[in-house]
């Protein structure tokens, strides 16, 4: 069945137009939206533990491209294509997966309508859209841009490839610009890392070059210790760090950047936008948080504001917890045990915990964690972290180089597989 | 330099700590609603499979879980919690649990297969 012809099969399903209590005899139905870490995460562990449930993915990407990893990509020590998955995994678990583009969220009639035309009814869904960038906050810079010229490659995808080739490209001696938004971004020991990867392919192969790094916060926002120790071990005379600087303009053509105190020239420029919720959470209604993000209930993900609407990954507002690939994983297995129980007419798991683990690469020998346990406080329905769990490596090591090989080959079969 | 191959090798739970943790385990009385959840050990051990793969079969170096003995899944938890094995990560992990929660993950664990698909 071709996609069309399927999706107007699913819109017709004599179940669409039904209210949800004369639909006892019929399997409950949830559309998952995104099949990043948190999505794919969710429509998973809703088939392995309730097979009765019909799972729908709906992601308008082909295939799975991960962001964690890709910063290997960049130094030339990894192939994007090692990155990428398809959702076969998924469909072997019983998800009916759905190549489309989501227009719009009906949370009153419990419906979701695509760019293709098709409405999609469900019981409850499940929303994980990941980020977008707010364009507006950088003058004279657009999405356009970014394809083309200027990459954020926060995404992993055509950027991440456009980025690398920039810095083969680039002569030695040549400057590479990276900015870095204001917290809170997606995945805040990223940039850190990125910045030690490219500075060790700059020292193997362009040792004239510079790393130029403009941070809109105050300091580094993640292991600051450990990334500051391997700079100036690793990588002496390469990196300059101007903190507390947010780029607010951008000239295309001229390969220039302006703060509101300072102007830089680049060879290499890599801004990376303020972002937030994925545009989708906006047109659903869920975003709550600072006009940027889905506040949830953190028993059971579900938004603060929309009812049925679960909220995944980067697009939420997650208290303590970082927006990473192990919270999206972690947020998901939560949602979905959670949902089950609501379906089945039970209570959802009293105290939910999650754990955050972050690898980073110092240099593609060395690594550094950062990691920590979340737990649900259900008398003041907040997310806390439990008590002595927050914490770093001691030193960068090569042991933790080969944990995060590990880790990314177990989140992506725990994710998709 | 081939990375891959560099995976962690799969630690080994000390025989004394076994030893010891069969004699002192004893669950923490509690009231919570999760006493009664048939699916409180399964939820936790969710948690945990982003490192050591789906229900515990991990892959790629990670200690699998899956399958392996209750008390000696137990006593390492403790062991990481109390500071006398020693870990990368573990240690923080393993604190933030109860010794009530370790027991339902530890029991999760050893149910499982170590390798069905």
């Amino acid at each position: 069945m071709d996609r069309r012809a399927f999706l107007q099969a699913v819109a017709a399903a004599p179940i669409a137009g039904l209210p949800h209590l004369a639909r006892a005899d019929v399997r409950p139905r949830v559309v998952v939206i995104g099949g990043g870490f948190g999505g794919g995460t969710a429509a998973k562990y809703l088939r392995l533990w309730d097979p009765g449930i019909e799972v729908l993915l709906i992601e308008r990407q082909p295939r799975f491209i991960s962001c964690p990893m890709s910063n290997l990509v960049l130094s030339g020590d990894r192939r994007l294509d090692d990155n990428v998955f398809d959702y076969s995994g998924l469909e072997r678990h019983g998800v009916v997966r759905v190549q489309a583009e989501v227009d719009a969220i009906d949370a009153d009639k419990r419906e979701v309508r695509t760019a293709d035309g098709a409405r999609i009814r469900y019981d409850r869904l499940v929303l994980s859209p990941g980020i977008d960038f707010r364009w507006g906050d950088i003058q004279g810079l657009d999405a356009a841009d970014a394809d083309r010229e200027i990459p954020h490659a926060w995404k992993a995808g055509p950027q991440t490839e456009l980025l690398r080739r920039q810095l083969a490209a680039m002569p030695d001696g040549g400057v590479y610009l990276l900015s870095i938004p204001k917290s809170p971004y997606r995945c805040p020991p990223g940039p850190y890392e990125r910045i030690s990867l490219i500075a060790s392919y700059f020292k193997r192969e362009k040792p004239r070059s510079k790393v130029l790094v403009v941070d809109a916060n105050p300091e580094i926002v993640s292991k600051k210790g450990l990334f500051t120790q391997a700079w100036a071990d690793l990588y002496p005379g390469l990196i300059e760090y101007v903190p507390g600087n947010a780029i607010v303009e951008v000239d295309v053509r001229r390969k220039t950047a302006r703060t509101d105190f300072d102007g830089f020239r680049a060879d290499v420029l890599n801004i990376v936008p303020p972002h937030g919720a994925g545009t989708i959470a906006h047109r659903a209604g869920v975003v709550s948080v600072d006009g940027r993000w889905a506040g949830v209930d953190f028993q059971t993900y579900e938004s603060l504001v929309v009812p049925g609407i679960h909220v995944l990954g980067d697009a939420t507002s997650a208290g303590p917890a970082p927006k990473s690939a192990h919270t999206a994983n972690n947020q998901a297995k939560i949602a979905a045990s959670a949902i089950i129980a609501l379906l089945r007419g039970k209570p959802p798991t009293a105290v939910p915990v999650s754990a955050n683990t972050c690898y980073s690469f110092v240099s593609p020998e060395e690594a550094v964690h950062i990691a920590a346990v979340y737990r649900f406080d259900p008398a003041k329905k907040t997310l806390v972290t439990a008590e002595g769990t927050l914490g770093v490596s001691k030193e960068r090591n090569t042991l933790e180089a080969g944990y995060t090989y590990a880790w990314a080959e177990n989140i992506w079969r725990d994710t998709l597989f | 330099m081939n990375l891959r191959s560099r995976t962690p090798h799969a630690r080994r739970w000390p025989t004394a700590l076994m030893l010891i943790a069969g004699l002192t385990v004893s669950a923490v009385p509690s009231a919570r609603a999760d006493d009664v959840n048939p699916n409180a050990g399964r939820d936790l051990a969710a948690s945990c499979a982003a490192c050591h793969g789906t229900n515990g079969r991990a892959v790629g170096g990670f200690p699998v879980l899956a399958g392996k003995d209750r008390e000696a899944l137990i006593a390492a938890l403790r062991g990481f919690r109390d500071g006398t094995h020693k870990a990368s990560v573990m240690h923080q992990h393993a604190k933030g649990y109860t010794e009530a929660e370790a027991a339902l993950v530890a029991d999760y664990f050893s149910r499982q297969s170590p390798t069905k698909p």
